[in-house]
């Protein structure tokens, strides 16, 4: 392909941004601008999808120029683990533009910039194929998602977004020592050069390099014991600041471990395996459980987040073909879903201005079509065979039982939990008596929630029964990745055999 | 062209300023303060002038000078154009400021080019005695500067605080120099170095530290930096934004040359010195400034930090060390100006106003000056993509490759404690119910000054290479 698609897409929101400002921000048109780009931003990226060739694992649509110097280049390219994230952001962010739509009145320009300065920063992150650049975008989007929080939040939003803000510094700024560790010990900051082993290093320093990663990851994910920013986030967050937050950024520390700890740090990776295998299953059992005691619908949502990013860890760190895969497909589903919930909250909030549980009750009288997509997402994030969530749950824990079962039996137990607090959930605000006086009155989903909902709907089935587009897409990178760490291994078990 | 003129040809930069100094100091006695604007426009003048000078010698590579007191060389070149350009734009934003104030004296710019003067000539001093001029010449004229709202309390005490702790810190240097000199048998940087190569004896030791202590004090780095935030708080605002950048600069610039030039066989000495120094003065800095609500004493508290983050790369040593603290340098220069002209603009009904609570909410009546000053918070605190995260990135990329491992995870860490007070502005300013508005017009000269103080932070990343390439060739000439 002739023209630099990565930096279209990764700029392209930026510019957007830039013609708000040009526009002095007036709400009508910043609206009008902001969808605009976002949409032709996800056409793009369907260009893009389309050339992708899924047969190799190589880095494709290569861009290659020099930067800071001293080996520090720009340079982006997407594989077949990057690129879907890709597709995933571009395809969120419309979304998120249109469920702001009327719910935000103030400072609406302010507003539509920061969302498509953080769209820039977050393809940015995925096609970034430069340790350097890619932590320049990792980072970049810590200010505008607080802004966005700290703006546009609810009544804790000061506290929510100073949490999220230095929690996710903390944990960066040690990733960042350990890349110029890395630097100087192999010369260069080129992730294509790092993951394919001309640059193998030492054992005595992964171990080291990889927790540097792994603290930044870990509150990236988010994982138990680092997981508290997110609850509070999600609450204080306006509805698409949650959605884009448990859309896509929850996805970064994902792939963090996809795209480096692996490959780069194989040994440390396998080493640190049952670390990662009891945080994770910490994870899922304790959030769920924490789950089921909210009196908060965001609240909930996001502690049942953490969970399933606890299930996406355990598939990573199989390093099994049906594990890893299963990760990033349930990456993709939860991005959906867990995106498309919040929507849903965002709808009935917009409507009564409380997220309370025990404020709902009966919505299926007054919003049957409301209803019925709340269900499917429900039942998504439960693991409904029909729905992606559940691919994206049975894979990881197939590969998970690969590697020992007593982890698939903790893993499942997730999975009831989910069942349980997501449907005591859809009962508690969906069923029951329509009995609460200010519910008496409230609408079904309008034009533009539908238009937002029902894709998601489609999407989240389409996915669930017929998921091998995505497969086709990721296997040969996926398979690379596990071939390339499993000679890492067998490189060092022989080094270590010889005397 | 016989020895001497070459020298002077070399020192050209030096003879323009002060030829310029004493021209407008005269000019301002014929013509009274009423000509303070036409002096003050002359001293900008001169300085572009000099700056013009020194870029046409770019290329003369490294000479040595009246026989080795005096260093001509990429480094100085690099560090002294920072300097002017600093002063410089100075100038230009304190002109209105002082004569609302009844401080419109011709002698502030006269004041300002002398001790610029001062620090050029430490900048490339390569003798003990030539650091020691330059430092006094630049010091004395600083303590004029502080106390120059002479009628005021508070400009006066500042101006007699740095006196005072001002003329202890260069009776300490003095007293190192005294020593060096005894125990070396020279003030030569060069005889030093070759004096001190195997080792340091006692008396050397001593002499070192006192020598450390005293340019630590020209720095603010802690322990010696009680003085910065009296002085900040208490001088007259433009002087205080010039306090902040171009001394801060030439001192930290005369420190690294000191320790490369004159104890390179020393280095794991004054390394472990450093290194101290460098921790608590990251630490204090963003600890003590998350209790401060005036900014300029919380700007204080932030140079203290950033001082420590710039030692960082000294106290890695080596090429790629020094290439950092010059980055780190220049971009903090460029990114503190802007917020001193944010603080300037800060007016309410005619009157200065300084407390960060005057900020609230002023992303609604003031959405640019909102987010320049917003930008310009998050370079300090150095989060990418905004040009402060690559200061700090060089700086810890030497401190990484000289295996200062804990110096680093410690700097790190309290770059996250610093990003809090940071952030803080940044919450007032954003998330904050609005205070009563700020004055709406800033005066061009401060807007022009904003503007391209926030080109170069935010323009930074896309056009890095020129600045990380001229301080790469300015830190290789430090080294033979």
């Amino acid at each position: 392909m002739g023209w630099p698609i990565l930096s279209v897409l990764t700029f392209l929101p930026a510019l957007g941004a830039l013609a708000i400002l040009a526009a002095r921000g007036a709400p009508g048109s910043a609206r009008v601008i902001a969808l605009g780009t976002t949409i032709v931003n996800f056409l793009i990226s369907l260009v893009l999808l389309a050339g992708f060739d899924g047969s190799t694992a190589a880095f494709q649509f290569v861009e290659n120029a020099s930067w800071l110097g001293g080996g520090i280049n720009y340079r982006m390219g997407v594989d077949g683990i990057s690129v879907l994230f890709v597709i995933l952001t571009t395809f969120l962010m419309p979304f998120c533009i249109a469920a702001s739509w009327e719910s935000i009145e103030e400072r609406v320009g302010d507003y539509m910039i920061a969302f498509l300065v953080l769209e820039t920063l977050m393809i940015g992150v995925f096609c970034a194929l430069d340790l350097v650049l890619f932590y320049v975008f990792f980072e970049g989007g810590l200010i505008p998602m607080f802004i966005i929080i700290g703006v546009w939040g609810g009544k804790r939003r000061v506290y929510a977004s100073f949490k999220f803000f230095l929690y996710t510094l903390l944990g960066s700024v040690l990733m960042l020592l350990a890349i110029m560790a890395i630097y100087w010990q192999t010369g260069t900051t080129d992730i294509a050069q790092l993951i394919n082993g001309d640059n193998r290093l030492p054992e005595s320093m992964q171990t080291w390099l990889w927790f540097a990663f792994f603290a930044s990851f870990a509150v990236k994910m988010p994982m138990w014991p680092v997981h508290t920013w997110l609850p509070d986030a999600h609450v204080e967050a306006p509805t698409a600041g949650s959605v884009i937050l448990a859309g896509v950024l929850l996805k970064m520390g994902g792939y963090g471990f996809l795209r480096f700890s692996l490959p780069m740090f194989p040994l440390a990776s396998a080493d640190l395996a049952p670390l990662v295998f009891a945080m994770s299953l910490i994870a899922i059992i304790y959030t769920s459980l924490v789950a089921l005691a909210q009196e908060d619908i965001k609240k909930l949502i996001a502690y049942s987040s953490v969970a399933h990013m606890g299930l996406v860890t355990l598939g990573i760190f199989t390093f099994n073909h049906q594990g890893v895969e299963g990760a990033i497909f349930q990456m993709l589903s939860h991005g959906i879903v867990s995106g498309a919930l919040f929507l849903c909250v965002g709808v009935v909030y917009d409507r009564m201005h409380t997220r309370q549980i025990a404020d709902y009750g009966g919505l299926v009288n007054r919003m049957p079509v409301y209803a019925a997509c709340f269900m499917v997402f429900t039942m998504a994030n439960v693991g409904l065979p029909g729905t992606s969530g559940f691919v994206g749950e049975f894979l990881p824990l197939l590969g998970a039982f690969q590697v020992n079962s007593w982890l698939a039996i903790f893993g499942t137990t997730g999975v009831v939990l989910s069942a349980a607090y997501a449907l005591w959930l859809y009962r508690r605000v969906i069923f029951g008596v329509l009995d609460k006086p200010g519910l008496q009155t409230i609408l079904d989903l309008s034009l533009r929630e539908k238009a937002m909902l029902f894709p998601l709907v489609f999407f989240t089935i389409a996915l669930g029964v017929y998921p091998k587009p995505v497969f086709d897409i990721t296997s040969a990178s996926v398979a690379h990745l596990i071939a390339f760490h499993e000679s890492a291994l067998d490189a060092a078990a022989l080094l270590e055999a010889a005397p | 062209m016989n020895l001497a003129m070459q020298n002077i040809d070399l020192l050209m930069p030096e003879f323009i300023m002060a030829g310029g100094g004493l021209a407008l100091l005269m000019l301002g006695v014929f013509l009274g303060d009423s000509a303070q604007r036409i002096v003050s426009n002359l001293a900008i003048l001169v300085m572009l002038a000099t700056i013009g000078c020194i870029a046409i010698h770019s290329s003369d590579g490294s000479l040595s000078v009246f026989s080795g007191a005096f260093q001509v060389d990429d480094f100085g070149r690099f560090v002294k154009v920072l300097s002017l350009l600093s002063a410089a734009l100075v100038l230009v934003i304190s002109q209105n400021y002082i004569e609302q104030k009844g401080m419109g004296r011709f002698e502030f710019p006269v004041l300002v080019i002398f001790a610029v003067l001062g620090m050029m000539l430490m900048i490339s001093a390569s003798n003990f005695l030539t650091l020691y001029m330059g430092l006094e010449l630049q010091s004395l004229s600083l303590y004029v500067l502080a106390s120059f709202n002479r009628d005021n309390l508070r400009s006066t005490e500042a101006g007699l605080k740095y006196f005072v702790l001002g003329a202890l810190s260069s009776g300490m240097l003095l007293y190192g120099i005294s020593l060096i000199y005894g125990f070396a048998g020279s003030t030569g940087f060069a005889e030093v170095a070759a004096a001190t190569e195997g080792g340091l004896s006692l008396g050397l030791v001593f002499g070192l530290v006192f020598l450390i202590a005293g340019l630590a004090f020209k720095i603010s780095a802690v322990p010696f930096h009680m003085w910065t935030p009296d002085v900040y708080e208490g001088a007259p605002t433009p002087i205080t934004a010039f306090f902040a950048g171009a001394p801060k600069v030439a001192a930290l610039a005369l420190f690294v040359r000191t320790m490369i030039s004159a104890f390179p066989g020393a280095s794991e000495e004054w390394v472990q010195i450093i290194v101290f120094v460098a921790i608590l003065s990251m630490v204090l800095g963003a600890v003590a400034a998350i209790g401060q609500n005036n900014i300029k004493r919380l700007m204080a508290y932030s140079s203290i930090g950033h001082m420590g983050f710039a030692l960082v790369g000294l106290a890695a040593g080596t090429e790629a060390g020094i290439q950092g603290v010059l980055i780190y340098l220049a971009i903090y220069v460029a990114t503190t100006i802007g917020v001193f002209v944010c603080i300037l603009a800060m007016r309410r009904g005619g009157e200065m106003v300084e407390n960060i609570s005057d900020l609230a909410g002023l992303a609604r009546s003031r959405p640019g000056f909102a987010f320049a000053l917003a930008m310009l918070m998050f370079s300090l605190a150095g989060i990418p993509p905004v040009a402060g995260f690559f200061a700090k990135f060089y700086v810890f990329l030497a401190a990484i490759e000289a295996g200062l491992y804990p110096l680093a995870v410690i700097g790190v860490l309290a770059s996250v404690v610093g990003a809090y007070y940071y952030l803080r502005i940044v919450k007032i300013i954003y998330f904050d119910e609005p205070a009563p508005a700020l004055e709406p017009k800033m005066e061009a000269r401060l807007a022009v000054v904003l503007c391209l103080s926030l080109a170069f932070t935010l323009g930074f990343i896309a056009v890095a290479s020129p600045l990380v390439v001229s301080a790469e060739a300015a830190a290789y000439s430090l080294f033979p």
